[in-house]
């Protein structure tokens, strides 16, 4: 009854927080319009015609066409769903790894949990542009390889926050009766302590996700991410390079979409932040 | 005081060892065999196993390694295939353009953010607090290349005020050199300002809080004193640990932008020995800026426990 009635105030302090609202109405229309262009998009985004070539906002193409003849909004639709793709995959290669790192050391402690911290204090000098650099000239560039540069660059931040939950769940008398009655590492580990340190995970998430998708879009600027003629943001950016003074609305709607879709996540993380915490909200 | 200094050099020089680790696993241990990235697959096999001697892949993987760090740490870190110039020389020339856009983009940061923070936490919760978290969200989500491509649009393609990109070398002068980085610099800097403004905003709402703050304005102290002299010099703490640590990533970022105003610096040089399979470059640049990032965030690690007893002793 009593959580029944904290939940219902919580709802009505998110639907009062404008912060939140915005984010959630920006969160849904990208998530919205990925999901429609699975199955529709004003035109074919590979479809190209040379007649119609680098062209500002017009009624058979609202946002113009690339170089190509390609519909700029049709591209910028299919972009949405890289852009999800990437944010979660790199994210949840981040968290799956950083948390083992970060249960090896904050539970088992001592020589391990020190030379985890270093091996996690190195990756931290890898950021994602310098892991995929590295990475893109051993293989090939590919999107997989974007997502696992992203992903080891959130690494640091995921292990040293499980790290730091398990070091202070793990001597609490919860704990300590678990182990008393004969549960093992495995249990105590999976069942009592690791549920307990999700929330600061999944706030952490929340943050890192937008983080992701600046990053794919710098690394397919690049060249190092997506690669032709699949739609994504930071290649049309790349693409739209060369034909500023031709068609600048090339360059401004990639970008804006990118900016918005960031701006969205990021007060929809400000928001919940705020609404599941109270105590912070004022500052 | 010198415990914890040593204990902290002890422990970065572990976490170099791992970034020349993690660096040496990736180009020499997983699938895919150096000499044949080097050459392309259609190479003959008495070329390939030529250059797999002439790089010592030939040896077994720890001699491998032992030589590359050995080598590594006396300053030598390779010869590049595409230039024939030991790497430590190319990156030395690049850097004299990387490193000027880092500091120039750090002092846009700095000088930008502080003060905004300052003037947002003096107005809390009124219009200019508004005005400057909102250019603070937008400063986060704006890619910091899209922000460069859109000042070439305004001041190169619209306003023809300033050339699109490049850069003619310092030899023609310090001003021409620091036109050519300026727009680059703001962009660059973009991102980390909007974080440092709103860190430095949070870090002295919280100080303005605390009792000795009540006390001195109860003792009647001006508010500009109590702001200046009591509240932002004990902020400054975070401050200074953002602002160290954000270093590093302007390091890294400055590769991005790099690409986008044509300048000929680190990241340039290892974009193009990507597609020239220049392989010992890459290697280089990468350890040198891994390395770069990780003694900095040591250094301001150290430089928070100076400032900051409860660190040390924590």
């Amino acid at each position: 009854m009593a959580d029944h009635r904290e939940r219902r105030r919580r709802l009505s302090r998110a639907l009062h927080h404008v912060t939140f609202v915005v984010g959630c109405l920006i969160t849904l229309a990208l998530l919205a319009t990925a999901a429609i262009s699975v199955i529709y998009t004003p035109r074919d985004p590979l479809e190209m015609s040379i007649a119609a070539r680098l062209q500002g906002p017009s009624a058979a193409h609202p946002l113009g066409t690339d170089q190509f003849g390609r519909d700029i909004l049709s591209r910028v639709m299919q972009g949405a769903i890289t852009s999800i793709l990437v944010g979660v995959i790199a994210v949840g290669i981040g968290m799956a790894v950083g948390g083992a790192f970060g249960i090896v050391s904050g539970y088992f402690g001592g020589w391990l949990d020190e030379t985890f911290m270093r091996l996690v204090d190195a990756i931290q000098g890898f950021p994602a542009i310098l892991s995929a650099l590295l990475l893109t000239a051993v293989f090939k560039p590919t999107l997989t390889i974007s997502m696992v540069a992203i992903g080891v660059a959130f690494l640091p931040v995921f292990a040293r926050l499980t790290r730091a939950s398990f070091l202070e769940f793990r001597d609490r008398d919860f704990v300590l009766a678990a182990r008393a009655l004969g549960a093992g590492d495995r249990a105590l580990i999976g069942r009592h302590i690791l549920p307990n340190t999700l929330p600061p995970l999944i706030v952490q998430a929340t943050i890192s996700f937008p983080v992701a998708i600046l990053a794919e879009a710098g690394l397919s600027y690049l060249g190092l991410g997506t690669q032709p003629p699949n739609p994504s943001w930071g290649l049309m950016l790349k693409e739209a390079q060369g034909f500023l003074s031709l068609n600048p609305w090339y360059a401004i709607f990639p970008g804006g979409a990118i900016a918005l879709t960031v701006l969205g996540l990021n007060l929809l993380g400000d928001g919940l932040r705020d609404v599941l915490d109270p105590k912070t909200a004022s500052s | 005081m010198q415990r914890y200094v040593v204990r902290r050099v002890a422990a970065l020089a572990v976490t170099l060892f791992f970034v020349s680790l993690l660096i040496f696993v990736v180009v020499r241990v997983l699938p895919g065999d150096p000499a044949l990235i080097i050459l392309g697959l259609e190479a003959s096999p008495e070329t390939v196993a030529r250059v797999r001697h002439a790089l010592g892949l030939d040896q077994p993987i720890p001699v491998q390694y032992a030589r590359w760090v050995g080598q590594a740490l006396r300053g030598d870190l390779g010869r590049s295939i595409q230039y024939d110039l030991p790497v430590g020389t190319l990156i030395l020339s690049r850097l004299a353009v990387t490193l000027p856009l880092t500091l120039l983009a750090a002092g846009f940061m700095i000088v930008a953010a502080i003060p905004l923070g300052v003037f947002a936490a003096t107005r809390h919760r009124r219009w200019g607090d508004y005005l400057t978290m909102t250019l603070s969200q937008l400063g986060v989500a704006v890619p910091g290349f899209w922000a460069g491509l859109l000042l070439i649009l305004l001041f190169s393609v619209r306003l023809g005020w300033v050339q699109s990109g490049g850069f003619d070398g310092w030899g023609a002068g310090l001003w021409p050199g620091l036109r050519s980085l300026l727009l680059p610099a703001i962009a660059l800097g973009l991102f980390q300002f909007a974080v440092l403004a709103r860190t430095t905003r949070s870090a002295l709402l919280e100080v303005l809080r605390e009792e000795y703050v009540k006390t001195a304005r109860a003792k009647g102290v001006a508010e500009r004193a109590v702001l200046f002299r009591h509240a932002l010099r004990n902020a400054l703490i975070p401050i200074v640990t953002v602002a160290g640590i954000q270093l590093g990533q302007l390091l890294a970022g400055s590769i991005i932008l790099e690409s986008v105003f044509y300048l000929p610096g680190l990241g340039r040089l290892t974009l193009a020995a990507i597609s020239a399979r220049d392989l010992p470059v890459v290697q280089g640049v990468v350890l040198f800026v891994a390395s770069m990032i990780v003694t900095v965030n040591a250094a301001v690690d150290i430089l928070y426990g100076l400032l900051d007893p409860r660190i040390r002793y924590g």
